[in-house]
């Protein structure tokens, strides 16, 4: 972490590039450094914690690029929600002997080499592509968004929400013990 | 470098090659959930990045990730459910020892 503010510094005072930009590397590093650890930590309540890092400097890089509505849903639904579930199914799920343990499986190696093959293609794919984007970035405009939404998409917006309550009423029924069951 | 395109996709690709990582190397079931949830963070961070460089696509980029949230919420919800319901039976997180179907 101190590494990250350090080249951060450096990039402002001495390679004179502007907040943007740092904050940018300070919180892409933050996020691709909490992925790694999400995925390679032992202890998986580590694991959960370093993800909602991952997902709060996620949160802060839709803000700087302009969508400051997605970020607080990012930090709602992300944060808030679904890494508390995460949390409360690891704690439902511990064993004792299951940190201890081997953490990776056998074919580790092989998803190693297929995890480069992909980001390498997408890198490359994405700079061979030329994208036309625009001079100036633009930024969201809420109002705009909201009238599209409850307007020309509300069909998708109630199937989602649909969706949601199917999924609620299946966890429930999924998770929920069996009376005279195994406990 | 945060005003062009390719910074944001290469960025996202990066999360999407280490999610894809966790979902095929660990053992835990959990674990395997939150690799899922990386990748899925990572099609939105392209989604969005989309939206804000081509100005036609920036409302209905943000609406199409906000639909990805609410399906990812929907999807970590039912998973998790699952695993813990498996867990009651066999005792075990670890996906590899769920080998009921192979024998």
């Amino acid at each position: 972490m101190g590494l990250v503010f350090g080249v951060a510094v450096l990039m402002l005072v001495f390679l004179g590039q502007d907040w943007e930009d740092a904050l940018f590397w300070i919180l892409a590093a933050v996020m691709l450094g909490a992925a790694l650890l999400v995925v390679t930590m032992r202890d998986i309540i580590r694991c959960g914690l370093a993800m909602i890092v991952s997902f709060g400097a996620l949160a802060g890089i839709y803000v700087l690029i302009g969508a400051p509505l997605i970020g607080a849903a990012q930090v709602i639904v992300y944060i808030g929600a679904i890494s508390v579930l995460i949390l409360f199914a690891i704690m439902l799920t511990q064993t004792k002997d299951a940190p201890a343990r081997l953490v990776f499986q056998t074919q580790s190696g092989a998803a190693v080499i297929a995890a480069i093959v992909i980001a390498i293609v997408i890198a490359l794919s994405v700079v061979a592509t030329d994208w036309a984007p625009s001079v100036a970035r633009v930024a969201v405009n809420t109002r705009e968004m909201a009238a599209l939404l409850f307007r020309e998409y509300v069909l998708p917006f109630e199937v989602v929400s649909v969706l949601l309550l199917a999924a609620v009423i299946g966890g429930v029924f999924l998770a929920k013990r069996e009376p005279g069951g195994p406990s | 470098m945060s005003d062009s395109l390719d910074a944001y996709l290469i960025l996202a690709g990066l999360l999407f090659a280490i999610g894809s990582f966790g979902f095929l190397a660990r053992r835990n079931a959990i674990s395997m959930l939150m690799s899922i949830e990386l990748m899925l963070n990572a099609v939105n961070l392209s989604i969005i990045a989309f939206g804000a460089f081509i100005p036609e696509l920036a409302a209905r980029g943000a609406i199409i990730a906000l639909m990805v949230m609410a399906v990812a919420a929907a999807e970590a919800t039912v998973g998790l459910a699952i695993v813990i319901a498996i867990y009651r039976n066999k005792k075990t997180p670890l996906v590899d020892e769920y080998d009921a179907m192979r024998q």
